[in-house]
């Protein structure tokens, strides 16, 4: 059996983080483990951005779709400024005692290991494959969820496990049953566990056993991705974890998962037996922005409420991939998860400085931190799609692709976004201007908000002035996604 | 693979013999009401997976579905029933009666979901009909796993739902003639099976919980502002 190349970039890609994981494990010094940590960032999001130029066809196990490769940069890319924003966070958690050193490297290992586990998955060609990354990603997100011991993060990360364990188990089912249809088609073997070739035999499988595959990997897959009604783990999970892996998770892991059901899709598309896989996208994409802009109105945790709001965007991009604006969709998963992680990396340092993470514990953060208050000011306008970052177009062309095919699901879109967006100013108000609630802990340096203040910066740079390539880029993987 | 199929050759029967048995434990899970004996319905629909396992290692010809077997003889039928026994000791609930449905409504849901499975598998045309009789049963072992664990209340009991749903996906990727990474593919699930257990532990030792009890834990969920 020829296992093909070995060692290709996209090997590298994910090996760089998962083997930065294995010696993380072993270094005791936070400041040092805190610099490998970043390195090791940086050089997964450089190999990363190599993928689009590697001439390699890849081969058994990974051989990466553009979307893949798409999710990969982006993913590796937040790793980066999550990795950044790691070094100050977990210095000033050591220093205030609420985390141990011990803790501390547990929390650099694991953030390698998801990091990696998320890039294998999105690289590899195989569905057993993709399954094992996900499931591993997923283990050890909820290990970093539940290190902080209190009761809270227990029982966040203990009904992260039991919610996803059930998604896991759905999902392999849908893995197992997608190779039952594919191996009719190409034979059995390794061939009918390949994204590409079970995509290129998809008109000859059996339609039934595509639709019965399909129900159990959206399902599955559809936990991991937070679509309502399976997200009952997301919320807590962000909460309760550290901040730089709710910016990760809040993307990424959602990223991940949605690569998937996006492939799925394309298979079930193009077989004329299977049901049409994008009702289904529509409306669980549609409840996730209803359900998500409705729930933003009573949290009073403010990592819990941003959780939700991811849950609506995410929602509202799987809508467009269900009605068809698959350009727009993309690129509204893109910039979401861009201006997410910026948020979540200025929430992290005002939670830090105030010393608590509820809304009556963080207010008024521009008198007392002005260019902390105005960065998290900033985020939120962004994650609310307002002008001028880069949302407000995906979001625009969204919903005039709506309004324009299927006008009477265009009002409660409307009305999903339009509670989101209201209930996010309002707290932007609460959190950022007024009277200052006291600070407990020392000002963050101006510097450590950098990364964040970047990611605000491609947001506006890919809505308004997305350069040709990687608008052609785009393009490209829109077409590909449209059977 | 065997060159003909269909009831009446030994091959199939066998295969089929043993997933009903599975699934007849399935339903003994849903209705028993003491925790040991749940620990042993369980353990014993653990074995007769492996032997599923070591069934179709012998009739495909798999070495890898023999790994697996042994895989899953020592961690399901094993590992898991000791540590899961160790568990019910320390928290003296070997004998506890716990039960949110009746008997007869939890058998009830049970044949509905049985009869769901097979309704839904059996209008998939009898092109491959080894597989599609074994996808039936794994789906029935998977659907009463997740009924298990909806109406069971303490994390244990849903554990052990939820170890039983990983049966029914055990089932179901061994019988698929010719899957590859089998072995791995199961390997990564007791992974995760090994940590739930292994966080079961950690709860009663960091005594953080008087009693495993789910409801419990949401009392310590976010409260509306």
């Amino acid at each position: 059996m020829n296992l093909g190349p070995m060692l290709s970039l996209a090997w590298f890609v994910a090996l760089v983080p998962l083997l930065t994981a294995c010696v993380l494990g072993f270094i005791r010094h936070p400041g040092t483990a805190s610099l490998v940590n970043q390195a090791a960032a940086v050089l997964a999001f450089v190999l990363a951005l190599l993928l689009p130029f590697s001439t390699d066809p890849g081969g058994l196990w990974l051989a990466p779709d553009d979307l893949g490769i798409h999710f990969a940069i982006l993913t590796s890319f937040i790793g980066v400024s999550a990795a950044l924003m790691s070094g100050p966070y977990i210095r000033i958690e050591l220093e205030t005692g609420r985390m141990t050193p011990t803790r501390a490297r547990a929390y650099h290992a694991l953030f390698q290991a998801f990091l990696g586990f998320l890039l294998l998955g999105l690289l590899a060609d195989n569905a057993g494959l993709t399954w094992i990354a996900i499931e591993a990603a997923t283990l050890s997100c909820v290990l970093v969820v539940g290190l902080a011991g209190t009761p809270r993060a227990v029982e966040a990360s203990w009904r992260f496990f039991i919610v996803c364990g059930v998604g896991i188990a759905l999902a392999l089912f849908g893995t197992i049953v997608l190779y039952l249809a594919a191996s009719a088609a190409v034979g059995t073997g390794f061939a009918a566990m390949s994204w590409r070739a079970i995509t290129a035999a998809a008109p000859r499988c059996n339609g039934l056993v595509l639709n019965l595959a399909f129900v159990f990997l959206l399902l599955g897959y559809g936990t991991k991705a937070a679509l309502a009604p399976l997200h009952a783990w997301m919320p807590g999970a962000h909460a309760e974890g550290p901040t730089p892996v709710s910016a990760v998770l809040s993307g990424s892991l959602l990223n991940v998962a949605i690569c998937v059901i996006l492939r799925t899709r394309h298979i079930l598309a193009s077989n004329p037996m299977a049901i049409s896989p994008n009702d289904a996208l529509i409306a669980l994409g549609l409840a996730s922005v209803l359900l998500g802009g409705i729930s933003l109105w009573r949290r009073a945790d403010a990592k819990r409420f941003f959780a939700f709001s991811t849950m609506e965007q995410s929602g509202l991009a799987v809508f467009g991939f269900g009605i068809g604006a698959t350009g727009a969709a993309l690129l509204h998963l893109t910039l979401h998860t861009l201006a997410k992680a910026a948020l979540y990396q200025c929430l992290g340092h005002a939670a830090q400085r105030k010393g608590g993470q509820s809304f009556t514990e963080i207010k008024g953060l521009i008198a007392s931190d002005r260019t902390l208050g105005l960065s998290l000011a900033a985020s939120i306008i962004a994650v609310a799609a307002l002008p001028p970052f880069g949302m407000i177009v995906s979001l625009f062309l969204i919903l005039s692709f709506t309004a324009a095919h299927t006008p009477w699901l265009a009002v409660p879109l409307l009305i999903g976004i339009g509670a989101g967006a209201v209930a996010l100013i309002h707290r932007l108000q609460t959190l950022c201007l007024g009277p200052p609630t006291p600070s407990k802990f020392p000002p963050v340096a101006a510097l450590t908000l950098l990364p964040a203040l970047v990611l605000l910066g491609l947001t506006i740079l890919l809505g308004f002035a997305m350069p040709p390539p990687v608008a052609a880029w785009f393009a490209r993987i829109a077409t590909e996604l449209t059977p | 693979m065997p060159a003909a199929t269909g009831f009446g050759v030994f091959d199939y029967d066998m295969e089929h013999l043993l997933e009903g048995v599975a699934l007849l434990f399935s339903f003994v899970l849903l209705y028993q009401r003491r925790l040991s004996a749940v620990i042993n319905t369980y353990t014993a629909q653990a074995l007769t997976v492996a032997a599923s396992c070591f069934w179709q290692s012998h009739v495909q010809h798999s070495g890898d579905l023999f790994a697996t077997g042994v895989v899953t003889l020592l961690a399901k039928g094993i590992g898991f029933p000791w540590a899961l026994n160790r568990i019910a000791k320390q928290t003296h609930a070997a004998g506890s009666v716990e039960m949110s449905f009746g008997v007869y409504p939890s058998l009830a849901l049970g044949v509905f979901l049985a009869c769901l499975a097979l309704l839904v598998v059996m209008r998939i045309p009898a092109g491959a009909a080894l597989t599609r009789e074994t996808l039936a049963m794994s789906l029935s072992v998977l659907l009463l796993g997740l009924a298990m664990m909806v109406t069971r209340g303490s994390a244990l009991t849903q554990t052990i739902g939820f170890l039983s749903v990983e049966n029914g996906l055990a089932l179901a990727a061994v019988g698929m003639p010719g899957m590859p990474i089998v072995v791995e593919l199961s390997v990564a699930f007791l992974v995760m099976i090994a940590f739930i257990v292994f966080g079961i532990f950690f709860f009663r030792i960091r005594a953080q919980f008087d009693s495993l009890e789910l409801h419990h834990l949401d009392r310590i969920t976010e409260s509306p502002e």
